[in-house]
């Protein structure tokens, strides 16, 4: 192997990426661009659902139980209904997306000890806001409801003491806030270096044997090996500079700062991108243009993307679809990446995931390798 | 790298095949090409030619037969034949986005050109290409007949003992064209063989010796002027002018031995004696009028048509 040859090749693949104003753009703006998108626009936290009241009871009970909801910070008070027909047009509307909905006799049956009833209507229409804000709805009710017992015991035995009960409290760790962006930050890494390292090789692999100097390169004495080495290392290193800068970024933009080793995560996203850049090299091995390998690089993104457990997460796919799951990369690199960014994990944690994405890496690197040498022999 | 000449032929070539699916792109094709020699292979799109020199020069593996470059064999060492040899293609297979200069450097690098030696190839590609004043321009922003001539220099960076040029003229202005075969002059001059793929007429009178190639076989070797000696065996040619010109060539077509249209003329051959005096009297007799017949030489495009209507015959009658 001539090392020189290799140098020269991605001397000239990165002097031919930097005189190109639009993939410049593309390679180091893009990602910054879709962080802040991701960081900002696509959140799934849920807050500040407007919601009208119907309060049909008009007690000193639905008051409290109104105000409850209020003080909660979920739901943001946005107008009192005197009639019920004013629901269906004001959620048809989107003007609330939640309707609180007081029947008559609410506080007359808690009163007498018997089950009383509160309606919450929600607009299904964002299936995963609303299933969120139920969540939400029943938590401030039965927290309600237990403050009624327990008055209603004291009452009864005049003794504080006495009444037994179980607090939970919940604690979540990792991401106390349970904020997206720390979830997100770690997927948009993945996903940035897939897309950049994948399509960019095969781009530029393609786009030589368009315009006819991959056959100029093959009648010189340049090997297979040194061809393909040339033509990926320059994108190994824009893909760590990428990491580099959206690490940044992250750090200091959106304050998730990388719990555990950085050096672990460089380390282990070069393994990752053994998988893109043999990827990138098969695509370009399967298409003639590079409107071809534009396409058939989808064709590997899309279920990258939606069965990584980037978007949905993989626990609530059906059984089949998670046993599919087990065959894409990103999921191990997502885990390995989770890890690392957020609970500080090290090696002796991440090992099994280290262990599936080098296999990966290398199988697809040397399939990717064989069907271009046959391509160049 | 061992630069001992030790072989005799530039290029041999034995029962050549090259077969994709039921199409045969080249059939049994034999030739030699002798060391130092301008070597031209002439024939229609299709015919073959770019595919021989692509098994040449190990872009594709040949079907059946043997070949040799440089007196290396074309299946087994086809690595060893690419240092000693420069290709360059139709396309001119350069970076647009690259200077001139970082052109000639990256394929030099390639080539495995010392630097010391790369700098004295840099001046030597400038100057013949005339690109000096051009050395930092991007070659995307050069016209054709430059861009030309750099793809020879960075065909040639690494001093090749033989060239194979397909097509190089394709869509090169007269002008261009014509500075462009001096080049190749020049470089044989030096020594080097050259193999070169053209349907140009006038380029082919420029070689040494001449492969005419038709439908992957080959129909004529020789120099130009054995091949036009050839032809004139066969009898006399004669131009004629005639009207109604279709009509002419109907009447002839009966009654000589071959006639074929050229331009606003045709072309006939007849055996020479009374050939000029039939020709006029047959074609007055068809009421054509006759308005000049005269006995000219052959053209390789003469030799060239017949060459490929004898083909076509033979193949209908076998077929």
């Amino acid at each position: 192997m001539n090392w020189r040859r290799i140098g020269k090749l991605m001397k000239k693949e990165l002097l031919q990426t930097l005189r190109d104003r639009r993939l410049l753009g593309v390679l180091f703006l893009a990602p910054v661009f879709q962080l802040f998108l991701f960081g900002y626009a696509v959140s799934t936290d849920v807050n500040h659902v407007a919601t009208a009241v119907y309060d049909a009871d008009r007690t000193a009970a639905s008051r409290q139980l109104v105000e409850r909801f209020m003080r909660s910070g979920y739901f943001d008070y946005r107008a009192a209904l005197d009639h019920p027909a004013q629901i269906d047009h004001l959620l048809n509307t989107g003007k609330v997306q939640m309707v609180l909905h007081i029947p008559r006799g609410f506080a007359n049956d808690l009163q007498r000890g018997r089950t009383a009833q509160v309606q919450s209507i929600m607009d299904g229409t964002d299936s995963t806001t609303a299933g969120i804000a139920a969540g939400y709805v029943e938590g401030v009710v039965r927290a309600y409801a237990a403050g009624i017992s327990v008055e209603r015991l004291v009452r009864a035995r005049g003794v504080v003491s006495s009444v037994p009960g179980i607090d939970a409290r919940l604690r979540v760790w990792y991401n106390p806030e349970l904020k997206s962006v720390q979830f997100m930050v770690p997927g948009v890494l993945c996903m940035i270096l897939l897309i950049i390292t994948m399509m960019m090789t095969a781009l530029a692999i393609v786009k030589e044997k368009e315009i006819g100097t991959l056959e100029q390169l093959i009648v010189t004495p340049i090997t297979a090996t040194e061809l393909m080495l040339g033509k990926t290392l320059p994108f190994l290193l824009i893909g760590l500079v990428d990491l580099a800068a959206v690490l940044l970024v992250a750090a200091h933009v959106f304050h998730v700062a990388v719990a555990g080793s950085v050096l672990l995560l460089f380390a282990i996203s070069i393994l990752f991108l053994m998988t893109t850049l043999g990827l990138g090299i098969f695509i370009s091995t399967i298409s003639k243009t590079q409107h071809e390998a534009t396409l058939t690089s989808f064709f590997f993104f899309l279920p990258f993307i939606l069965l990584s457990g980037f978007m949905f997460p993989v626990e609530n796919m059906p059984r089949v679809v998670q046993w599919i799951t087990y065959a894409i990369p990103l999921r191990y690199f997502l885990e390995v990446i989770r890890g690392i960014f957020l609970k500080g994990n090290d090696l002796s944690v991440l090992w099994p995931h280290v262990l599936v994405l080098a296999a990966f890496g290398i199988t697809i690197i040397s399939v990717s390798a064989w069907r271009f040498q046959k391509r160049v022999g | 790298m061992s630069n001992v000449l030790t072989y005799e032929h530039a290029v041999e070539v034995r029962e050549l095949v090259k077969r994709f699916g039921a199409f045969t792109a080249v059939d049994r094709l034999d030739f030699t090409v002798k060391r130092g020699e301008i070597f031209g292979f002439l024939g229609p799109n299709g015919a073959g030619k770019s595919t021989t020199i692509r098994m040449l020069c190990g872009l594709l593996l040949p079907t059946a037969g043997r070949g040799t470059v440089a007196g290396l064999d074309i299946i087994r060492e086809s690595e060893r034949i690419k240092t000693r040899i420069g290709y360059m293609s139709q396309k001119f297979s350069l970076y647009e986005d690259l200077t001139v200069e970082e052109n000639i450097a990256f394929y030099g690098g390639i080539y495995g050109v010392s630097d010391a030696r790369l700098a004295e190839r840099k001046a030597w590609i400038l100057e013949m290409a005339n690109l000096a004043d051009r050395r930092h321009s991007l070659t995307g922003e050069l016209a054709v007949g430059w861009k030309q001539r750099l793809a020879l220099g960075c065909a040639m960076v690494h001093e090749p003992e033989i060239l194979f040029l397909d097509e190089p003229t394709g869509g090169v202005d007269p002008i261009s064209r014509r500075n462009f075969w001096d080049l190749i002059f020049t470089v044989a001059g030096a020594g080097v063989t050259v193999m070169v793929t053209t349907h140009y007429m006038d380029e082919a009178e420029h070689c040494d010796r001449l492969a005419m190639i038709y439908g992957g076989k080959l129909i004529a070797l020789g120099s130009p002027a054995e091949l036009k000696a050839q032809y004139a065996d066969a009898g006399q040619l004669l131009e004629i002018e005639a009207d109604p010109l279709m009509r002419a060539l109907d009447v002839l077509a009966e009654a000589v031995h071959d006639v074929a249209v050229f331009g606003t003329t045709l072309h006939a051959v007849v055996h020479a004696a009374r050939g000029e005096a039939m020709v006029r009297t047959t074609l007055e007799r068809a009421g054509v009028a006759v308005r000049r017949v005269e006995p000219i030489a052959p053209s390789l495009e003469d030799v060239f048509v017949r060459l490929i209507e004898q083909a076509d015959r033979q193949r209908e009658e076998a077929g």
